[in-house]
C-alpha cells in the first residue's frame, strides 16, 4: 500500500471530507473534443476583416480615405472651376457664390485648387507605397528567409539606405530630373524609403521562418521557393500592411513638403497641396486663409491614413481581438 | 535540515479545524462585450492545517481559477460573484484589497507554474529570496541575507552563498523551481498552494522537486493545495482529491477511494485513461499485441498489392527492418569567441532499427538528442555523421528526386498542434497540400480523399472549410495526422505527437494512432520524454540520455527488468510509481457511459 494511502487511513474521519459525487444530472458529460460549430467559418482575414468593420475608427478614416479617392479620380464632379484659371483681378478676394474659399494671390479658385489637388497627393502616396512595398518586401522577405551570407550582404544594403535621411536624400536626387512628375517623385521617394519595409518584413519572415508548419510543408515534400511563397509570405505579410498604410500618410506629407520646398511636383503643370501652401505662406499675414484649406486637406488626409493604419494593426494582431 | 526558521508566533492552529473551507464558490470572466462567463460555479473544497488536497483537472477545468481567487490574483476580468473562501475563519472574499498583502506569502504561499517566467530575470536570486522575507516583515539585511540562504539550502539547493549571487538565467529549470518553493515556503506560510510546480520540467527532476516539497512540508506542518492535471501524481501525493470537469467539482474524497471506486463518468474516464496508471496496468500489453499483430497483417497486404517492389528497386519482403539507423551523430558547432567556440554531441553514435508494422519509443529527457535524431531520420537535418537507412536505401545520400518520394513514404506529426498547421490555410487546404504538392488525382478525387481521412480521423466533413484557429489542440492534432496520412505514408515519426494535450484527448489520439496503426500497417517512430505513454503504443523502446542511445529493448522487458540505472530512475519518475497495482488495476473497469 502506497505511503500516501496509509496516511489518508491514519487521519480520522472528517465529515465535510468524505467521498463526494455530484449530480449527474448538473454536471453533464460533453463529448470529448467535440467541433463548435455555433460560429461561421473564419481564417485569420476574414476574421480580422469582421473585427474590423466594427471599429468606428477604421469606420471613420475608410470613409474619408474612400471619399478622397472619388475626388481625386473624378474632380470634375466636385470643382467645375478650372484650378489654372486665375483672375489677378480677384486676387486674395474672399468667399463668393461659387467660390466658397475665395481666392489665392494670384486670383485662382482656392476651393477648386484644393479638390485637384488631390489627385497629386493620393497619387504619390499610392504609387510610392506600392513601389516600397515591392522592393522592400522582396529584399527583406529574401534576406529573412535565405539566410546567411545573402542576410548580411542585404541587411548591410538596407542599413546604407536606412542611414540616409529621406527628405535629404530626396532634395538631391530631384535636382536630376528637370521633368518633375508624379511618377518622378514617387521614384524618388521610394528608392530611399524601402529600408523600413525591408527590415520590418525580415524581421517579420524570420520569425515566421522557424514555425512549425513550415518544417512540416518542408516534410511534404514542398520547395524552398514554394515554402517561401505559399507558407512564409502570407503569414509574415500582416505588420508590413500595417506599416505600408501608416507609411503612405507619410509619404504624402513628404510629397507636399518637396513641392513646398519647390522641388517636388512641377506648379505650372500640377496642382499639389504642397506647392499651394508654399504661395499661401507669402500672403499668411494679410490673409491666412488661404493657407488654411491646403493644409487643412493635407492634415486630413495623412490623418485619416494613420488611423487607418492603427486601426488595422490592432485587428490584425489576435492578442487584442476578443473571441 | 536541522536549523528550520521558526514558524509565524501566532496563535497555535487547532489541527480539528479546517484552515481553508471553499463553499459554493462562484467566479466568472467578463467578456469584452459584457456577458459573463462562468469559470468556477458552485465549488466545495476543504484543506485542514498540514494535509495535502490535490484539485486534478484538464486544462480549462477551473482548477487554477479556483486556486488564484483564493489568493485574490484572479488575471484580467475574472471576480468572485459568489460563495465564501474561509480562511481560518475569516471570508478572503470580503478582505479589503490592503489586508490581503498581510495574507499572500504570510499565511498562503505560493508556487507557480512556469519556473522560466516567474522569476524576475534582471535581479540575483538573492535579492529576490529575501525580498519574500522583507516585504512580509520577518527579516532585513543581514538577516534576510542570512535567512535566505538557509531558505535555498532547505529547498535542496547546495552552495547556497555562491547562488544567491546568481541570477536567473544561470540556474536550470529545476533549480529555479526550488528558488520559487524556497520563496513561497519564506514566510512559513501555513497553506502553500502549487500551481502545477513540475509540469514544465523534465519527470526525474519533477520527482525530485515532489519529494523534497512532500518532506519540507511536512517538516513545517503547512498544507498543501496541489493543482495538477496528471491523476496519477495527485493520488500519490494527496490525502484528499477534488476531480473538477468544467468549472464544478464532480467529486472529491480520499485518493485511493477515487482511483478504486470512482463514480462519477468524468471520473471513470479519467482513471481509466491517465497514462501514468494506464502504463501500469496488467491489460495494457495484451492490447498492444494485437495491435501490432493486424498491423502486421495489414502492412504484409500493402506489400503483396504493390507487387512486392519497392520505389527504390530493391525487394521488399514482409517483417523485415523498414528503418535502420546506423552510427547516426550530429555534431553542433557552438558559435563563440576563443574559448566558448566548440562542439556540442547532440546526437552521439546511435544505432537501431524498427521493424514494419511496429512502433519503435524514444525516449529521453529534454537536452537528450530524441528530436535531433527525429530530423535526422525525416531528412531535414543532415547527420555529421553516419547513415539511415530506408528500406534498405541511405536517406543521406538521396539526390532531390529521391528526396521527394522518400517524403511520401515517410511523414512527421510534430509536438505543438497549435504551431504545425498554417493559419492562413484552410482544413481542406491543409490536407489537400501534401496532395496537390504530389500531384496525386485531380480536384474532386482530392477532395474525396480529404473527406475520406476526415472520417478516418473522426471529425465530421463539415470542419473543412474551417480554420485552425477555431479548433481545440486535439482536433488540430487530428488534421495533423490526416495531413500526414494523406499520401499514405509507410512510416509516421510522431516527435512528441501527444504531449501537449489533455489527459482525455491524449487517451483519445493515442487510440486513434494505434487504429491507423493496424489498419493501415503503419510503422511508427515515437518521440518523448513521457514513459508513460510508451506503455500504450511502443514495442521497442531506445532511452536516450545526453545524445547517447543508453538502452534498446522491447516495451516489457524495458518496465519489468530495466538494464541501466538510467531507465530505472525514468520508471520510478512516472507519478503513481507508489500506487499499488491492486488500486491502479480497479480503475480499468469498462467504464459505464
Amino acid at each position: 500500500m502506497s505511503e500516501s494511502a496509509l496516511r489518508a487511513e491514519q487521519t480520522h474521519f472528517r465529515a465535510d471530507q468524505a467521498h463526494y459525487v455530484a449530480d449527474l444530472e448538473e454536471t453533464p458529460l460533453a463529448t470529448t473534443d467535440q467541433v463548435d460549430e455555433s460560429t461561421p467559418p473564419g481564417g485569420l482575414w476574414l476574421e480580422a476583416w469582421r473585427s474590423l468593420r466594427k471599429r468606428p475608427l477604421f469606420i471613420v478614416s475608410s470613409l474619408i480615405i474612400l471619399f478622397l479617392i472619388v475626388v481625386a479620380l473624378f474632380p470634375n464632379l466636385f470643382a467645375s472651376q478650372d484650378p489654372r484659371h486665375c483672375v489677378l483681378q480677384h486676387s486674395l478676394g474672399g468667399s463668393t457664390s461659387g467660390h466658397p474659399f475665395g481666392f489665392d494671390l494670384q486670383g485662382c479658385d482656392i476651393y477648386s485648387r484644393v479638390v485637384h489637388g488631390a489627385r497629386a497627393s493620393v497619387s504619390v502616396g499610392v504609387l510610392t507605397t506600392t513601389l516600397v512595398v515591392l522592393i522592400g518586401g522582396t529584399i527583406g522577405a529574401v534576406a529573412g528567409f535565405y539566410g546567411g551570407m545573402l542576410d548580411s550582404v542585404l541587411a548591410r544594403i538596407t542599413d546604407i539606405f536606412f542611414s540616409v535621411p529621406l527628405l535629404l536624400a530626396a532634395i538631391t536626387c530631384m535636382q536630376a530630373f528637370p521633368d518633375k512628375t508624379v511618377v518622378v517623385v514617387a521614384l524618388v521617394i521610394a528608392a530611399f524609403g524601402w529600408p523600413q519595409v525591408a527590415r520590418i518584413m525580415r524581421g517579420s519572415v524570420i520569425s515566421v521562418r522557424s514555425a512549425e508548419y513550415v518544417t512540416a510543408a518542408t516534410a511534404l515534400g514542398a520547395s524552398r521557393t514554394k515554402v517561401l511563397l505559399r507558407h512564409v509570405l502570407p503569414n509574415a505579410i500582416p505588420p508590413v500592411i500595417v506599416i505600408a498604410t501608416v507609411s503612405l500618410g507619410a509619404f504624402i506629407a513628404l510629397e507636399a513638403t518637396l513641392s513646398f520646398l519647390g522641388i517636388g511636383l512641377n506648379p505650372a503643370t500640377t496642382v499639389s497641396w504642397g506647392g499651394d501652401i508654399n504661395t499661401a505662406q507669402n500672403v499668411l499675414r494679410s490673409n491666412p486663409s488661404v493657407l488654411l484649406y491646403p493644409a487643412a486637406a493635407l492634415s486630413i488626409t495623412v490623418l485619416s491614413f494613420i488611423m487607418l493604419g492603427d486601426a488595422v494593426r490592432e485587428a490584425l494582431d489576435p492578442k487584442s481581438r476578443k473571441r | 535540515m536541522t536549523d528550520i526558521i521558526a514558524s509565524t508566533e501566532q496563535a497555535p492552529v487547532d489541527p480539528h479545524a479546517p484552515l481553508l473551507e471553499i463553499i459554493d464558490l462562484d467566479v466568472s470572466f467578463r467578456a469584452a462585450n459584457g456577458t459573463e462567463t462562468p469559470a468556477v460555479r458552485g465549488a466545495n473544497l476543504t484543506v485542514y492545517p498540514g494535509q495535502t488536497v490535490a484539485i486534478v483537472g484538464e486544462s480549462g477545468s477551473g482548477k487554477s481559477t479556483t486556486a488564484h481567487a483564493i489568493i485574490n490574483l484572479l488575471p484580467g476580468t475574472g471576480k468572485v460573484t459568489g460563495g465564501q473562501i474561509l480562511f481560518q475563519g475569516r471570508d478572503l472574499t470580503k478582505l479589503p484589497a490592503k489586508q490581503f498583502e498581510d495574507i499572500r506569502g504570510d499565511a498562503i504561499g505560493l508556487v507557480p507554474q512556469d519556473p522560466m517566467s516567474n522569476l524576475n530575470p534582471v535581479w540575483k536570486i538573492g535579492h529576490q529570496v529575501s525580498e519574500a522575507l522583507r516585504a512580509n516583515g520577518r527579516a532585513k539585511g543581514a538577516e534576510a541575507k542570512r535567512q535566505a540562504a538557509q531558505l535555498l539550502t532547505e529547498a535542496g539547493l547546495g552552495d547556497a552563498e555562491r547562488r544567491l549571487k546568481q541570477y536567473p538565467h544561470e540556474f536550470s529549470g529545476g533549480m529555479r523551481q526550488r528558488t520559487l518553493i524556497a520563496i513561497g515556503l519564506a514566510a512559513r506560510p501555513k497553506l502553500l498552494i502549487a500551481d502545477e510546480p513540475t509540469s514544465a520540467l523534465d519527470v526525474t527532476v519533477q520527482r525530485q522537486i515532489l519529494d523534497h516539497l512532500e518532506e519540507l512540508t511536512a517538516e513545517l506542518g503547512t498544507a498543501v493545495l496541489l493543482i495538477t492535471h496528471d491523476l496519477g501524481l495527485a493520488a500519490e501525493r494527496a490525502e484528499h482529491l477534488v476531480v473538477m470537469y468544467k468549472g464544478q467539482v464532480v467529486e472529491s474524497g480520499p485518493a485511493r477511494r477515487i482511483l478504486t471506486d470512482p463514480h462519477h463518468p468524468y471520473t471513470r474516464r479519467l482513471v481509466a485513461s491517465a497514462p501514468s496508471l494506464v502504463a501500469r496496468r496488467s491489460d495494457t500489453a495484451a492490447a498492444r499485441a494485437e495491435v501490432v499483430e493486424r498491423a502486421e497483417q495489414a502492412a504484409d497486404a500493402a506489400v503483396v498489392a504493390d507487387g512486392g517492389a519497392t520505389p527504390a528497386g530493391g525487394a521488399r519482403s514482409t517483417g523485415e527492418d523498414v528503418l535502420a539507423i546506423e552510427n547516426l551523430t550530429k555534431v553542433y558547432k557552438i558559435r563563440g569567441a576563443g574559448r566558448n567556440a566548440g562542439e556540442f554531441k547532440a546526437v552521439d553514435d546511435v544505432s537501431f532499427s524498427v521493424r514494419r508494422g511496429t512502433t519503435t519509443a524514444v525516449v529521453g529527457e529534454s537536452g537528450s538528442g530524441k528530436s535531433t535524431l527525429a530530423q535526422m531520420v525525416l531528412r531535414l537535418q543532415e547527420p555529421t555523421e553516419g547513415r539511415v537507412l530506408f528500406d534498405g536505401a541511405d536517406v543521406t545520400t538521396f539526390d532531390r528526386k529521391a528526396q521527394f518520394k522518400f517524403r511520401r513514404r515517410v511523414q512527421p506529426i510534430f509536438q505543438n498542434p497549435y504551431g504545425s498547421l498554417d493559419p492562413t490555410y484552410s482544413i481542406y487546404r491543409t490536407i489537400e497540400e501534401p496532395l496537390r504538392l504530389h500531384n496525386v488525382g485531380d480536384k474532386r478525387s482530392r477532395e474525396a480523399t480529404v473527406r475520406d481521412l476526415l472520417d478516418r480521423v473522426s471529425l465530421p466533413a463539415s470542419v473543412m472549410r474551417r480554420y485552425p484557429n477555431e479548433l481545440s489542440g486535439g482536433q488540430r492534432q487530428r488534421i495533423a495526422i490526416a495531413r500526414a496520412l494523406a499520401l499514405r505514408p509507410e512510416v509516421v515519426v510522431c516527435d512528441e505527437a501527444v504531449s501537449a494535450l489533455d489527459v482525455l484527448v491524449q487517451a483519445q489520439i493515442l487510440d486513434l494512432l494505434s487504429e491507423l496503426q493496424a489498419d493501415l500497417g503503419l510503422t511508427y517512430l515515437f518521440i518523448t520524454h513521457d514513459l508513460a505513454v510508451v506503455r500504450q503504443i511502443a514495442d521497442q523502446v531506445c532511452v536516450m540520455q545526453s545524445g547517447k542511445l543508453v538502452e534498446v529493448a522491447d516495451t516489457d522487458t524495458v518496465f519489468e527488468s530495466p538494464q541501466q540505472e538510467y531507465t530505472q530512475a525514468l520508471l520510478n519518475a512516472i507519478p503513481g510509481a507508489t500506487l499499488s497495482t491492486s488500486v491502479v488495476d480497479a480503475g480499468s473497469r469498462p467504464a459505464g457511459e
